[in-house]
């Protein structure tokens, strides 16, 4: 008896597989194709080589001075020398310590919100949310329990762009949720209230709201009474900011079935109850991508308090370009600090997007 | 016998929500009204004791300074009242410019990024995911400071046909002057665009009553070309063309366009046309693919059925998120504060208040023009989003 052996399987047809084929499909289908693909790669070869050997084959990595920057390309050497007033603006050399530690307390009281398996989230997450801000602020600004006092105009760098967003958004999110019940209200006077609040803010440029509050709260504050540079700012960065947060969750709260507050009510539940009990709990699960998409805007416009004279990050960048010892370092300096802000926010909008394949539990109908 | 229901007594309670609310409400109002007065009231007391005068009176006088670039005459004596408008002006003109070249770009890399050309769709990508992460503010630094500010001076400034010329005083390029032939090349115009106006009527009223197609775009551009050429032939050029000339050390003649104002537009243009690109790319991939096999079906060929099928469709998506877009590029346009390009904020909210002091007044006109632009976009996007909406049954 003869045993019947197959025959090898033929190669797949280097037509419809293989890189060749992948070529074919993707980058020379037609002559139109093939004349971008072109192009494209001529843009590509005009401007990558170049890039690549200034940013790093022809940069000057070490040193101390700008005389130590010989090769053509870019000057490392001065975003090293001056990391630390990037960082932490003018905080004191000695106590930077404070700042380091805030930021890991904040990454290691946040890290168990994000395992799966930990018990009692809410509890733990709302206590963090009300505790870590003293702790933080005591840290930061001192004066008390032996901690030197470090006032806010030593602040700066990337510590104050955190500060201002991160205060921004938790002073924005409440408001912003109260404006946002306030619009979809059915009395008549609260509702006429909160939409001239939210209209008014958004319609004016941040930059405005900043002038105002810098020159025109010390105006409406009673005689003597003067507030921080960096706290007035804040006060116009929540205001502002509420208005947009405020918008993000009524589109959520619109998007709620009726039946969900016919149900509610049905319930028995009061107004309260029932926006805290059935309608917030979904509406926000359903913005949070939305809210991230907000935090990224706040976290971007945080730049512009250079205006009111404010060193945040973009702000030490271009002072330190204008140090006499560092002409012409401009363009290091923008190009990292747009490195730190790309970081950020193309973090969080990965983390935006992961987020809504996450929460996407089937309203969409 | 009749049954009579007598309805229950109304009384005042706190346990009626109307009253509640009607309570509620009061205090609310009351508190907000109080609130204003204190601040008001405050206000009142500071303003005496600095002893500045509240009131609009200081727009009458003289400003005393000069402005980079004003697109209407301006001396050092005008009034500050010039100097608003001037802004005002500023402000409109680089929105304008930055609209229609952020549109442009945006859709180019909307388009790019559904591209089944794998290499033009990537960088599309990366064009969209490098720009939009990166603060406006700092863009506009960027170009200013790292850009136009470090390329040479007039002297060896980069000429390009002879005629344009870029340096770190910005962009020199020919000023067209108009001659005498000027008005009627314009009015030429006119006539041709109400002729294109009465060519197309004719052409769909044509089309609805026999269903013969007319090549009404190719028709109108014959029109718009040949009407205003017959005219330049008989009358001679509407414009002659003032070259920039290199005397001394910068140039003469030419219009020039500032190196700030270089800045604020090429990056308030690249930024806004990453966000405008993904607006482009959802508004087309919202329309269904059965969209285009229908139109196929029906006989369509590939480009009406862009044209009538995938477009009409795909822009009631992108339109109202574009106005949005256009409206935060008018506001973005106040960065220009940053590196001092006379418009609204910087010469307004930023020169005038200082000089002047009067900070209520100059904070609220400036935010009321913000507000006035951005309520009119606003009431116009309201009307097209009716006109366009789906009318479903």
């Amino acid at each position: 008896m003869t045993s019947h052996t197959f025959k090898p399987d033929m190669p797949p047809p280097s037509k419809v597989f293989g890189p060749v084929a992948w070529m074919r499909q993707n980058l020379f289908s037609s002559w139109i194709n093939t004349l971008l693909t072109l192009f494209a790669i001529y843009l590509i070869w005009l401007v990558v080589p170049p890039l690549l050997s200034w940013a790093i084959f022809d940069a000057n990595w070490v040193g101390t001075t700008r005389a130590d920057c010989t090769k053509a390309g870019a000057c490392w050497v001065f975003i090293e020398q001056r990391f630390g007033q990037f960082m932490y603006g003018y905080y004191p050399q000695e106590l930077r310590w404070r700042v380091d530690l805030t930021v890991w307390l904040a990454i290691i009281g946040v890290a168990p919100l994000f395992i799966k398996a930990m018990p009692r989230k809410a509890i733990y997450g709302l206590s963090f949310l009300f505790i870590y801000p003293i702790v933080a602020y005591i840290l930061l600004h001192g004066g008390v329990f032996d901690l030197v006092n470090v006032p806010t105009s030593q602040w700066g760098g990337l510590m104050l762009t955190l500060v201002i967003a991160t205060v921004g958004i938790a002073g924005a999110l409440p408001l912003g949720v109260i404006l946002a019940l306030g619009r979809r209200s059915e009395m008549p006077a609260i509702r006429v209230m909160c939409v001239t609040f939210i209209e008014f803010w958004r319609g004016v440029p941040l930059i405005t709201v900043l002038f105002m509050s810098s020159v025109m709260l010390p105006l409406f504050l009673p005689e003597g009474m003067n507030f921080d540079k960096l706290l007035r700012a804040l006060i116009g960065v929540i205001l502002f900011q509420s208005a947009y947060v405020a918008e993000v969750v009524r589109g959520g709260m619109q998007a709620i079935p009726k039946g969900q507050y016919e149900a509610a009510a049905a319930m028995g539940l009061g107004y309260w109850r029932r926006m805290g009990l059935v309608i917030l709990p979904q509406a926000l699960k359903m913005v949070i991508p939305g809210l991230v998409n907000t935090v990224i805007a706040l976290f971007k416009d945080t730049s512009l308090v250079i205006i009111i004279g404010l060193f945040d990050l973009l702000n030490s960048v271009k002072q330190a370009a204008a140090d006499p010892k560092w002409l012409g370092m401009a363009t290091e300096g923008y190009v990292f600090a747009a490195l730190v802000f790309w970081i950020f926010c193309f973090g969080m909008s990965r983390y935006s997007m992961h987020l809504e394949r996450k929460l996407d539990t089937g309203h969409k109908r | 016998m009749q049954n009579q229901i007598s309805a229950p007594k109304q009384r005042l309670s706190l346990s009626d929500p109307k009253v509640r609310a009607w309570l509620f409400q009061i205090i609310t109002v009351v508190a907000v009204v109080a609130m204003g007065w204190y601040l008001f009231d405050n206000t009142q007391t500071n303003l005496q004791h600095r002893g500045i005068t509240s009131g609009f009176g200081f727009l009458e006088n003289s400003a005393g300074f000069g402005i980079a670039q004003h697109l209407i005459p301006f001396t050092e004596s005008d009034t500050y009242a010039r100097v608003f408008l001037i802004g005002l002006l500023n402000t409109l003109l680089v929105t304008f410019i930055g609209v229609i070249l952020a549109t442009l770009l945006g859709f180019i890399v909307g388009v790019a990024r559904l591209s089944n050309n794998w290499i033009i769709n990537k960088l599309a990508t990366v064009y969209v995911e490098v720009f939009r992460n990166i603060p406006p503010l700092l863009q506009i630094l960027f170009w200013y400071f790292a850009v136009f500010l470090t390329l040479p001076g007039p002297r060896a400034a980069h000429g390009f046909l002879g005629s344009f010329f870029v340096s770190s005083r910005g962009l020199n390029m020919p000023a067209a002057i108009a001659t005498d032939a000027a008005w009627p090349f314009v009015i030429s115009v006119v006539l041709a665009i109400v002729a294109i106006v009465f060519m197309t009527r004719w052409a769909n009223k044509r089309f609805e009553a026999t269903g013969v197609p007319f090549h009404k775009f190719w028709a109108g551009l014959a029109l718009f070309i040949v009407i205003p050429a017959l005219c330049a032939l008989i009358f001679g050029a509407p414009v002659h063309w003032e070259l920039p000339e290199l005397k001394g050390f910068n140039f003469v003649g030419g219009w020039v366009l500032i190196p700030e104002l270089l800045a604020l537009t090429l990056a308030l243009t690249v930024y806004t046309a990453a966000f405008i690109a993904e607006i482009v790319r959802s508004g087309i991939k919202s329309v269904s693919h059965g969209q285009t096999e229908a139109a196929r079906s029906l006989g369509l060929r590939p480009g009406p059925t862009l044209r009538k099928v995938i477009i009409p469709q795909a822009l009631r998506v992108i339109i109202p998120p574009l106005t949005s877009q256009y409206l935060n590029l008018a506001k973005n346009s106040s960065l220009a504060a940053g590196i001092g390009y006379p418009e609204m904020v910087s010469l307004f909210a930023g020169t005038v208040l200082n000089q002047t002091g009067q900070a209520i007044e100059v904070i609220a006109i400036t935010m009321s023009v913000y507000l006035a632009i951005s309520i009119s976009i606003s009431l116009l996007m309201n009307w097209y989003n009716k006109r366009i909406a789906l009318i479903e049954r």
